[in-house]
C-alpha cells in the first residue's frame, strides 16, 4: 500500500492575468520506506509538487491520498495537523528561528502537537543526539555553522517521528563536504526505514537516491526506478543532458 | 497549542525587544495612570460633596418654611397668612406617619436682628441662634461631644440652657487652657442678648478628615499658631461649600424653643403659643424613594391646618443631590474622555508595533506554519503578545498611579484630597486589556492569513 498516492494532480496559478500551469497532471505513488529524489530545473514545478506532497499547498484538481486518507481537499487546519504529525521539512536556508536556542527550535513542532514541556525537552534531546548536536543544544542558530544548522533542522524534522521527510535543496547552502555529510545522514535515515524525499536541481545529489523522478514543465518527464531496470540507461542520458544544460 | 507556552513565548518576544516594548507600553501606561488619577480626584470630590450632603441631614431631610408670598389667586388673603406654627408640628405628628422627628425651630441669624453672645468681656459671633427641640440634634446631624442636649423638660420649663459649637467656645473661652488642656465649658454661664444661659452641652468639632489629620499633626508637633491657618480654605467651589457647612455647624448655638420665645424674642406675640410663627419645621422621611409621596402627605396635612392657604413651602435636598450627581457626571465624562484618548493612543501604538513586528517575522510565521502551527495558533500567538504588552503596560500604569496621584495632590495643596479606589484601578486595568486585545486583533488576523509557502520564501 502506497504511503502517498497522487492522481492527475494539477496546480495552476494566476499571476497578473496570466495562467501558469505549475503542475499539469502528475500521478505518482510513493511507498513507505522509499528514498526518492525529485529533480528538475528551476520553474519546472518540483517545488510546487513538494509543497503539495508536504501539505503546504492544495492542488487545483486531482486527488492526493496519504495513508489511505484523502487530503487534497482537507481544510487548512487538517493540513496543519498532518504537517505537524506526519511530515518533516528540511529547507535550503535551514529556517531556524534565530531567537530560539537549538533545543527550543527542535521543540517547536511539539509545541503545536501539545506535548508537555518535560516530554518536549526529552524528545528534543533525543533527536539532537541522533544528529550529533547534543552538545550544542543551548546555542543559538547564529552561533552554528551551516552544517550544524542543517543538522538542527533535521532534528526538528525528526522530532515528531513523521511518516515522511521532505528536504528542499538541503545541501544548496553548504560546501560540498558538509553537503555530503548531510546526504549521508539522509541515507542513514532511509536505512533506518524512514521515507525521505529530496528535492534538488543537482543530478549528482539525485544520484544518491535509488528512485529519481524528473519534473519538467509540470509533468513527470522521466522516472528512474531500480525496479524498472531497463529504463535506467535512458535516465542516465537525461542526467547527462541535464548537467550540460545547467553548467 | 498550550496556552501557557503561548504566554511564555509572548513574554519572551517582548523581552527580546524590551526597549521597543517599553515605548509601546508607554501609551498604555499613561492611559491607565491618567484614568486612575482622574478617577481618584473625582472620587475625592464626590466623597466631599456626599459628606456635605450628609452633614446637612442627607436626602431624608425635608424642611417646611413659612412663605410670605402667596400664590396669585390667594393674594387677597395675605393678612390671614401665619406661616408654619407649632400647630402644624402637632398636626404632622398626628397625621403624617411617613415623616418622623418633626422639629420646629425659630432661627435668629446674626445678620437679621440683634444677636449678641458674650462672656466676661469676650464676644462671639454665632452663625445662628436656634430655638428648637432636642430632635434637632439628629435632623441636623449634630453630635454632642461633651455634656448633654437639652431635653423636652428644659423646653417645657423654658430653662436658660444652651448647647454650643466649638467655635463659640473658642471665642468665649479659648480652645485650650494654659496647661494645654482642651477647655470643656460645661456648666459655665454665658450671656445671650444679656440673658444668662448655662452651657449644658457642646458639639464635636466638625471638620473634614483631611483637616483633622492636619490638626492632630500640628498638635503633636506642638504647633501653637492659629489652627484656622492650617485648614484648607478650599480653592474650588465644592470644597468651599463643604467648608462653609462645617463653619456653620461649628458656630451654632441651640436653646430650647420655648426659652427662645419667652426670654429672647423681642417680637413676643400675644395669643396661643401654638400660633407662634416658626422659621421652619424640619423632619425626616422614612424612605428616600418615597420622597414625593411623603411630601404630598405633609402637604395634605398642612393644607388642612392652613385652611387652604399656601403660606408655606418645601425645601428638599434633592436639588443638592442632583447638583452633586451632575457635577460628578460632568467631571467623569471629561476625565474619561482624556484618559480614553490616552488609551486609544496606547492602542494605536500597539497596533503599529505589532504590524511592524509581523512584517519582520513573516519568515518565522512561515516556519511555524510549516511545522504544524494552524492559523488559529498564529492568531492566538500574536493576539496574546499584544495582550501581554497591554497587561504589562496596565500593571506599570497602576504601579505609577499612586505616585502620580500623591504628587499632584501635594502640588495642589488646597484641592480636594483624592481617593484611589480599587474599582477605578480595576476598570483602568480592564480597559488596558481590552485595548490590547482590540489592537492585537488586526495584526493577528493579518499574520494568521499568511500563506506558509510565500512566508517561507519571504526575505
Amino acid at each position: 500500500m502506497a504511503l502517498l498516492e497522487l492522481r492527475d494532480i494539477h496546480k495552476t496559478y494566476h499571476l497578473g492575468g496570466e495562467t501558469i500551469r505549475a503542475l499539469d497532471g502528475v500521478s505518482l505513488d510513493i511507498d513507505s520506506g522509499e528514498f526518492i529524489s525529485i529533480i528538475g530545473p528551476s520553474g519546472s514545478g518540483k517545488s510546487t509538487l513538494m509543497h503539495i506532497l508536504g501539505c503546504l499547498d492544495s492542488p487545483t484538481s486531482g486527488t492526493l491520498m496519504m495513508d489511505n486518507t484523502m487530503i487534497h481537499d482537507a481544510s487548512s487546519r487538517q493540513l496543519a495537523s498532518i504537517r505537524n504529525k506526519k511530515i518533516g521539512f528540511v529547507f535550503q536556508f535551514f529556517n531556524l528561528l534565530p531567537k530560539l536556542t537549538v533545543r527550543q527550535n527542535v521543540e517547536l513542532p511539539m509545541i503545536y502537537s501539545g506535548h508537555s514541556s518535560k516530554e518536549r525537552r526529552e524528545r528534543a534531546m533525543t533527536a539532537l543526539r541522533r544528529v550529533n548536536m547534543e552538545d550544542r543544544s543551548k546555542h543559538r542558530p547564529s552561533q552554528l555553522s551551516g552544517g550544524q544548522q542543517q543538522r538542527t533542522a533535521i532534528a526538528r524534522a525528526l522530532v515528531n517521528d513523521p511518516r515522511i521527510i521532505f528536504a528542499d535543496e538541503p545541501t544548496g547552502n553548504l560546501d560540498s563536504h558538509t553537503g555530503e555529510l548531510i546526504l549521508e545522514m539522509f541515507d542513514q535515515l532511509h536505512n533506518e526505514g524512514r521515507t525521505v524525499m529530496l528535492v534538488t536541481h543537482d543530478p549528482e545529489i539525485a544520484a544518491v537516491t535509488p528512485r529519481r523522478i524528473e519534473i519538467r514543465d509540470g509533468k513527470i518527464a522521466n522516472e528512474a526506478d531500480p525496479t524498472l531496470a531497463g529504463k535506467a540507461p535512458r535516465f542516465e542520458q537525461i542526467i547527462k543532458a541535464e548537467s550540460k544544460a545547467t553548467t | 497549542m498550550n496556552f501557557g507556552t503561548v504566554i511564555q513565548s509572548g513574554i519572551k518576544e517582548i523581552g527580546a525587544h524590551w526597549f521597543r516594548s517599553l515605548l509601546t507600553m508607554f501609551g498604555v501606561i499613561c492611559g491607565v495612570a491618567s484614568l486612575v488619577t482622574m478617577a481618584s480626584f473625582i472620587k475625592g470630590k464626590e466623597n466631599l460633596l456626599r459628606e456635605s450632603l450628609a452633614e446637612t441631614g442627607g436626602l431624608e431631610k425635608i424642611t417646611v418654611e413659612s412663605e410670605d408670598d402667596l400664590p396669585d389667586y390667594q393674594k387677597h388673603l395675605e393678612g390671614e397668612a401665619k406661616g408654619v406654627t407649632l400647630k402644624d408640628v402637632y398636626a404632622l405628628q398626628a397625621g403624617a406617619p411617613m415623616v418622623h422627628d418633626i422639629t420646629p425651630s425659630i432661627n435668629k441669624s446674626r445678620y437679621r436682628g440683634y444677636l449678641r453672645v458674650s462672656r466676661k468681656g469676650r464676644g462671639a459671633r454665632p452663625w445662628m441662634l436656634q430655638g428648637t427641640w432636642p430632635t434637632a440634634l439628629e435632623i441636623q446631624e449634630h453630635e454632642i461631644e461633651h455634656g448633654r442636649m437639652f431635653t423636652m423638660m428644659d423646653d417645657l420649663l423654658s430653662n436658660n440652657v444652651c448647647v454650643i459649637g466649638t467655635e463659640i467656645r473658642n471665642s468665649l473661652f479659648d480652645e485650650v487652657d494654659d496647661q494645654g488642656e482642651t477647655i470643656i465649658p460645661i456648666g459655665e454661664r454665658i450671656l445671650i442678648n444679656y440673658v444668662p444661659f448655662t452651657i449644658v452641652g457642646m458639639f464635636r468639632e466638625y471638620m473634614s478628615d483631611e483637616d483633622r489629620k492636619k490638626k492632630e499633626a500640628a498638635k503633636a508637633s506642638g504647633e501653637t499658631r492659629s489652627l484656622r491657618n492650617i485648614f484648607s480654605r478650599g480653592s474650588d467651589s465644592n470644597t468651599r461649600r463643604t467648608q462653609f457647612i462645617y463653619y456653620q455647624k461649628n458656630n451654632a448655638i441651640m436653646v430650647p424653643l420655648n426659652t427662645l420665645v419667652a426670654k429672647l424674642d423681642s417680637s413676643y406675640e400675644t395669643g396661643s403659643k401654638l400660633d407662634r410663627k416658626l422659621s421652619e419645621i424640619t423632619m425626616k422621611i422614612e424612605d428616600v424613594s418615597l420622597l414625593s409621596t411623603s411630601l404630598q402627605q405633609v402637604r395634605n396635612v398642612l393644607m388642612r391646618t392652613h385652611k387652604g392657604l399656601e403660606d408655606f413651602e418645601f425645601e428638599t435636598q434633592e436639588e443638592f443631590a442632583d447638583d452633586i450627581t451632575l457635577a460628578i457626571y460632568n467631571e467623569r465624562i471629561s476625565g474619561m474622555f482624556i484618559a480614553g484618548i490616552c488609551l486609544l493612543i496606547g492602542g494605536i501604538g500597539i497596533i503599529n508595533i505589532m504590524l511592524s513586528s509581523i512584517s519582520e517575522r513573516v519568515r518565522e510565521i512561515g516556519i511555524r506554519k510549516s511545522v504544524g502551527a494552524t492559523s488559529m495558533d498564529v492568531f492566538t500567538q500574536i493576539l496574546i503578545e499584544s495582550v501581554v504588552l497591554a497587561v504589562a503596560g496596565g500593571l506599570a500604569g497602576l504601579a505609577i498611579s499612586p505616585i502620580l496621584v500623591n504628587t499632584l495632590a501635594s502640588l495642589a495643596d488646597d484641592s480636594t484630597p483624592p481617593i484611589m479606589t480599587t474599582q477605578a484601578m480595576l476598570i483602568a486595568f480592564g480597559f488596558s486589556v481590552l485595548i490590547g486585545s482590540l489592537a492585537g486583533l488586526f495584526p493577528a488576523i493579518k499574520a494568521a492569513k499568511l500563506n506558509p509557502i510565500q512566508a517561507l520564501r519571504y526575505d
